[in-house]
């Protein structure tokens, strides 16, 4: 059943704390106060595009993923890069995507995961991304393409 | 499960209402005389004053009327609350928010705006609001208007009376409506 999208007030508190161990855990303590807020904020922007309100706590992973890659590449080139693996509420579309572009840069992943595991239109995407439309469009359609590319090569 | 820190959480609650991404930023008024309002604020100016204590359907009501980003967030509600409470203690009989009517069908809003006319410590009853928007047999639909209020106090349905000057009814309970004429010195 697709439920609607609750109030942000509900989602942040339902998933605030885990966000905030999530990311002391990727980037430690002392980032982790200032990744929580832009990881909300990233999600409030993209949150009035939702169109339902599955798999939220899968969302937000991964938009904390990127927050941390975002902070990393602007202070540590080679930081982790990885998209939040699967949760209990993941859906198996999600999971076979995961798996499927784990060799992808870590934007392109993102991109390629919110489009077609979740069904956010690139709007929502750029946003939850912290860029825009064209840049999610853009790295959603390059993993596509590199995939079929390394379809074709196997 | 990590504890979010009060200042972090704060400091997210007022970055976001900042951001001007808020469809609504709420707050709840806990102490005024007439027991705890919901206070609901957007872009365009005041949207709500809930009295009910569980807010839980005030806010599906509010995504539902202008969309799911809406948050706690005091700090958008500062110039609402110095307002109200200056309304109860006496000293201010008019209000200068901007309000919000998006959300109100059209006949609403036109009795709204009678309504809106009506002076503090004045009262009118249902069928002169239906006569004067043009509609005299609508006391009853006007009554309706009054329940559906998105936001009483500042739009006074609480001066609305009935032809034989009884109070009638009110949305948040008669007590508070009384306690408004009160106030106002209305009635004694």
């Amino acid at each position: 059943m697709v439920t609607g999208v609750p109030p942000f007030e509900r989602f942040y508190e339902s998933h605030q704390g885990e966000v905030l161990a999530f990311l002391r855990r990727r980037a430690g303590s002392d980032r982790a106060d200032d990744l929580f807020q832009e990881t909300f904020l990233r999600a409030l922007r993209a949150y009035g595009r939702l169109e339902h309100g599955e798999h939220l706590r899968a969302w937000v992973l991964t938009i904390a993923t990127n927050a941390v890659i975002d902070a990393g590449r602007r202070e540590r080139p080679t930081a982790e890069l990885t998209v939040e693996p699967a949760g209990e509420d993941e859906r198996p579309a999600v999971e076979e995507l995961a798996a499927l572009t784990d060799g992808l840069p870590p934007k392109e992943r993102a991109a390629i995961v919110l489009r077609y595991g979740y069904d956010l239109d690139y709007d929502a995407i750029g946003a939850a991304l912290g860029s825009n439309e064209q840049a999610a469009r853009q790295a959603a359609s390059a993993g596509v393409r590199r995939l079929r590319k390394e379809k074709e090569q196997r | 499960m990590t504890g979010v820190s009060t200042v972090l959480d704060e400091r997210f609650r007022a970055a976001a209402a900042a951001s001007g991404d808020l469809d609504v930023a709420y707050d709840i008024l806990d102490d005024t005389p007439i027991g705890s309002l919901l206070v609901g604020v957007s872009e365009h100016g005041l949207c709500r004053v809930g009295f009910d204590p569980e807010p839980e359907a005030e806010l599906e009501r509010l995504a539902r009327d202008f969309g799911p980003r809406i948050l706690r967030a005091p700090r958008a509600l500062d110039s609402a609350r110095r307002e109200l409470d200056e309304y109860f203690a006496g000293r201010r009989h008019a209000f200068d928010l901007e309000l919000d009517l998006r959300a109100v069908p059209e006949f609403h809003r036109r009795v709204l705006d009678e309504l809106s006319r009506v002076e503090y410590g004045h009262t009118t009853t249902y069928g002169t609001l239906a006569a004067q928007v043009g509609a005299p047999r609508a006391a009853r639909a006007v009554g309706t208007v009054m329940n559906r209020n998105p936001l009483p106090i500042l739009l006074p349905c609480h001066r609305v009376v009935g032809a034989s000057g009884s109070l009638t009814g009110y949305g948040g309970g008669l007590d508070r409506k009384e306690w408004l004429l009160r106030l106002e010195g209305a009635i004694l």
